[in-house]
């Protein structure tokens, strides 16, 4: 216990002095979005076993959601980002009720194709400018009180979602709800035999992931200032699978390491190697399914025989 | 005086056809409110398949189920065990990464209420523990209570399974073959847990072991082929020369267990 505190509270301060560290911000708070991001998933992935294969589908529908509603509607920075939530939630309501009652392959099928249906509506509609996506979208302030405008405020402002969503994350799957998800995910005919309505413990597991991925879409699209059709495609579906598989899917930290990594390898590499950063992060992929299926987080619990 | 009892569970002409086969062949079946029920069959008679229609996991082709007089032929395996009806299966059935206290608490988690409250700390369940504690104690695992069940023995694994189920405060316990693959030991243990869990409830249990059967079951329906070739006490069941053609073949020698 006492290990984990000290590894947490480094983490912390290393969160806090990142802007002093010669870090670009901007980047690192990519990293923050990417890792709640992952995070979010994780709990799809990790605490259900559930594999979304659309879960771009929610972040980029956020993003849209608030980029429009605080360029074109004029609202505050807070009510665009709840607007955001709220669409995700409720597109996560809708997908989801369809999706929990398949599993496995079906399930993710499922997802996959209504996270298409997702993007080629986002580039069809007219508010969410089709190819061009949404411009200059301002960063605007907290409630009026605290500019978010610099980089130092707005870093801060992400940094302590990031935290609120990673302490809710670990308070999900520690509660009493997180008791019966992890009971389904471990023999879900005897769930049912105990009286579980197994299909409504998972749609609120789905809806929820799929809030925190719109909360992670919507500050992205806040902290860079545009939303692409990028971040409503498949392939951004498939980096958070990877990202999440990579650091270690069913832990904690691993989401956001893998995050991290697979970030970090695109923003660097592809000014050195181009269109090859794909088949270098594939091949990582390969050799982490290969050597170290439970991820890098997932690898070091099991050495150190306890989790983090 | 079991016969005079009501009827708490009674399947009515139940069928269950797959592809090109009868699986289960018009079964009327009565389990009485109090006795322990055991229903026997040589291998592929349909004694699971039959259970699985009584819990819903199947539905049936055609027929009716009615427990205390109310047909839930159409219901969803939830309903039923809300309904006071819980089963056990064939492969024992634990959370494996749960200690014992939170297999047993993720039963009586659902009837406080609470599964929904993903805001809660865990420690908000700790208020179920007493009575966990106790339904450990009931199958004599409360020395196990922080060990995970997959860290278990096969025996002990399963008197959690039925601790777990005994939280639900079951009316009727479906039980589908619970000796399967115990030690000579654990037989009769479990034999024992299982008449005296079922002292004011009511078992249905599917049971290959002759032993356990003859010393515990008040009634016995055979099942052979999808039918219900006999019913009765064991000794008037062992007796019936169908019953003994269907386990030996030929209906010259004694069932075994019976000696």
């Amino acid at each position: 216990m006492k290990a984990r505190t000290r590894l947490y509270a480094a983490l912390a301060i290393l969160g806090l002095a990142a802007p002093w560290l010669g870090l670009y911000p901007v980047f690192v708070m990519k990293l923050l979005c990417f890792a709640m991001f992952a995070c979010a998933f994780n709990l799809l992935l990790g605490y259900t076993k559930m594999l979304s294969f659309g879960h771009a589908a929610y972040f980029g529908a956020s993003a849209y959601t608030t980029g429009w509603l605080v360029t074109a509607q004029g609202w505050g920075t807070i009510a665009g980002l709840l607007g955001g939530v709220a669409v995700s939630m409720l597109l996560g309501l809708a997908i989801g009720a369809i999706a929990v009652r398949r599993q496995g392959i079906y399930f993710a099928m499922i997802t996959l194709a209504l996270a298409q249906l997702v993007f080629f509506v986002c580039l069809q509609a007219p508010f969410t400018g089709g190819e061009n996506g949404l411009q200059g979208i301002p960063r605007g302030s907290v409630l009026g009180i605290i500019d978010l405008g610099g980089d130092a405020a707005m870093y801060y402002f992400v940094l302590a979602a990031f935290a609120a969503v990673f302490v809710l994350i670990r308070r999900i799957v520690h509660s009493p709800f997180g008791q019966v998800l992890k009971a389904i995910r471990e023999n879900e005919p005897r769930a049912i035999s105990l009286g579980y309505q197994v299909d409504r413990y998972k749609l609120l597991a789905f809806v929820l992931s799929a809030s925190l991925a719109g909360l992670a879409g919507s500050l992205k699209a806040l902290v860079l200032g545009f939303v692409t059709l990028s971040d409503v495609s498949q392939a951004t579906s498939g980096d958070v699978i990877l990202m999440t598989l990579l650091g270690g899917s069913g832990t904690f930290l691993g989401p956001a390491l893998g995050a991290i990594i697979v970030i970090s390898l695109q923003e660097y590499l592809s000014d050195l190697v181009g269109a090859w950063v794909s088949v270098m992060i594939g091949a990582i992929f390969v050799v982490c399914v290969m050597t170290f299926r439970r991820g890098f987080i997932g690898e070091i619990e099991r050495r150190l025989g306890r989790r983090v | 005086m079991a016969l005079l009892r009501e009827p708490i569970l009674e399947t009515r002409d139940l069928v269950k056809a797959f592809k090109g086969f009868v699986a289960v062949d018009g079964v009327s079946l009565c389990v009485r409110r109090g006795e322990i029920h055991a229903l026997i069959g040589p291998n592929g008679a349909g004694k699971t398949t039959f259970f699985n229609l009584l819990t819903k996991f199947l539905q049936p082709t055609s027929g009716a189920i009615l427990y205390r007089g109310t047909d839930i032929t159409r219901e969803q395996p939830a309903d039923i065990a809300r309904r006071g009806i819980v089963r056990s299966f064939q492969i024992c059935a634990v959370f494996p990464h749960l200690t014992a206290l939170e297999n047993v608490r993720v039963a009586l988690q659902r009837v406080v209420g609470s599964s929904f409250q993903f805001w809660r700390s865990a420690r908000s369940l700790s208020q179920l523990h007493g009575r966990a504690i106790q339904l450990l104690a009931e199958v004599r695992l409360e020395d196990w209570a922080s060990t995970l069940a997959a860290d278990l023995s096969y025996g002990r694994k399963r008197a959690l399974e039925l601790a777990t189920t005994l939280a639900l405060e079951p009316e009727l316990l479906l039980l589908d073959e619970p000796t399967q693959g115990l030690g000579h030991e654990d037989v009769a243990r479990v034999a024992q847990l299982i008449k005296h869990v079922a002292a004011h409830r009511t078992v249905l249990m599917v049971e290959h072991n002759m032993n356990v059967v003859a010393s515990i079951a008040d009634t016995i329906s055979v099942l052979q082929r999808g039918r219900v070739i006999a019913a009765g006490t064991y000794d008037k069941v062992a007796r019936d020369p169908q019953v003994i053609e269907a386990y030996m073949g030929t209906a010259s020698t004694k069932l075994a267990g019976s000696g």
